[in-house]
């Protein structure tokens, strides 16, 4: 996972996990996009001999334990929805990056559901439209993100 | 593509993997209460990342406070002088109050209510996802936090610890949905469960009779009953009652009298012993006399 500047794969993953832990006022705090997800995408769709769905089980592990939800629950969805990236790469990759953003937003939407039921399954939750709100703003983080990620990983030459 | 990547195991494998340690995790952490204690640990080794993400903060916090006008100081000192003056009078009054308290106590030979240990925490982070209303503070179990530890602001109770970790805690709110506090109507005195609905807003008495006196207004205060939350404390304020015979029901909604959704600092209490014990068991009573006897001493010299 080192070798070849990996070390800044894990060095962005940190970022993103503080980024969905950072303080928020309460009315921004619903359109918080997905950081960590978004990232790991990002990863599993360039390396994705590096970053697969263990990375992600792992993460969702780490997101859980800052999160303070039960433990597996974002573990779970957010293997899952990588899964889906990393095993449709080569057609994602194939997208423009507007297509690529809608398919992210899709695939947020389905963790963000899978988060819903399992906590629904576990406690009575109860299903609000500001739980999908955070869809809306990752559509829109993704093009900025991919192009962003890409630099990082062409200036350190990461493969 | 790098040849070691055909070698490993295929992504349905991996999935496979994760999601079974993910359901192993969810059962254990559910439904084992013994789990607690390895999230005590979880939790104190992802506090440098916590403390991480609240720099920024910190340091806008910082910013303002050194960046604020001579002339909203001199407002602000004017008015805590204020304030103060009105609390010393108070507490002249209190101290009164509380030794003749005692004295009707020890008339009555009941244990005298020892004074709580206190302490004031500040709050590192406050959880994004929208299904739990959880806080992070600052102390953990370095400062003998302890879990289902009460805690309270300044106008009423909060939450309790969640996971003690060793430098911060978890603090779950009275909001959240997996959390209830035993109530008792402060005008007169009927107890009540109140949980939380997930609404930062909006807690919800339940199994409230038809005929159970309850009027917008009430003040709910804790009953000390489930021996986690001290006798006394404010918790929250009917704002909702319908009773509608349809209903096996009377449907009562209040809302909470601390501002949880503006909390900066917080107050642990460490009651020593279980709240509500107006009249204890004859064989309890020296343990507690033994117990309580310096205290009072200590606030008889202070008299």
């Amino acid at each position: 996972m080192l070798a070849h500047n990996g070390i800044m794969i894990l060095f962005t993953l940190l970022l993103a996990l503080m980024a969905s832990i950072m303080p928020m006022p309460l009315s921004i705090d619903t359109f918080r996009p997905d950081w960590v997800l978004v990232v790991l995408m990002y990863w599993s769709l360039a390396l994705p001999n590096r970053v697969n769905v263990i990375t992600a089980g792992v993460m969702g592990f780490l997101l859980d334990v800052l999160l303070g939800s039960i433990l597996g629950i974002h573990a779970a969805s957010m293997a899952l929805a990588v899964f889906i990236v990393a095993d449709n790469y080569q057609k994602i990759r194939n997208f423009s990056l507007w297509q690529q953003a809608l398919i992210i937003g899709v695939l947020a939407a389905l963790y963000h559901l899978l988060v819903f039921w399992l906590q629904r399954f576990l406690t009575d939750a109860v299903f609000l439209p500001s739980y999908l709100y955070p869809v809306l703003t990752t559509v829109i983080l993704w093009p900025w993100a991919f192009l962003l990620l890409r630099k990082v990983r062409r200036h350190f030459k990461i493969s | 593509m790098n040849p070691i990547f055909k070698h490993g195991p295929s992504a349905q494998h991996r999935l496979v993997l994760v999601l079974f340690c993910s359901v192993l995790l969810i059962f254990f952490d559910h439904k084992m209460d013994s789990f607690d204690r390895v999230r005590g640990y979880l939790q104190s080794l992802v506090s440098p990342l916590q403390y991480l993400a609240n720099a920024p903060k910190q340091a806008m916090i910082w910013a303002a406070e050194n960046l604020v006008s001579r002339k909203t100081l001199m407002a602000e000192n004017q008015q805590y002088k204020r304030e103060e003056l009105l609390f010393q009078q108070q507490k002249m009054q209190f101290i009164i109050i509380k030794q003749e308290n005692d004295r009707l106590r020890s008339l009555l030979a009941s244990p005298l209510r020892a004074e709580v240990k206190k302490m004031v925490v500040e709050i590192l982070s406050v959880d994004s996802d929208p299904y739990t209303h959880q806080v992070v503070i600052n102390r953990g179990a370095n400062d003998s936090v302890y879990e289902g530890q009460p805690v309270l602001d300044d106008r009423g109770i909060v939450g309790q610890v969640l996971h003690a970790g060793t430098t911060t805690s978890r603090v779950i709110l009275i909001a959240d949905l997996t959390h209830a506090v035993p109530v008792r109507i402060r005008r007169n005195g009927i107890r009540l469960i109140v949980t939380g609905s997930g609404r930062i807003d909006r807690l919800i008495d339940n199994n409230v009779t038809h005929s159970t006196d309850v009027k917008v207004g009430d003040l709910l205060v804790t009953s000390g009953l489930g021996e986690k939350y001290p006798e006394g404390y404010p918790v929250a304020k009917v704002t909702h009652v319908v009773q509608d015979e349809s209903r096996p029901f009377s449907l009562v909604f209040s809302q909470p009298v601390a501002q949880i959704d503006r909390l900066r600092y917080l107050l642990l209490l460490w009651p020593e012993q279980p709240a509500s014990v107006f009249s204890s068991k004859p064989n309890m009573l020296p343990k507690v006399k033994s117990k309580v006897s310096p205290k009072k001493e200590v606030v008889n010299a202070g008299t």
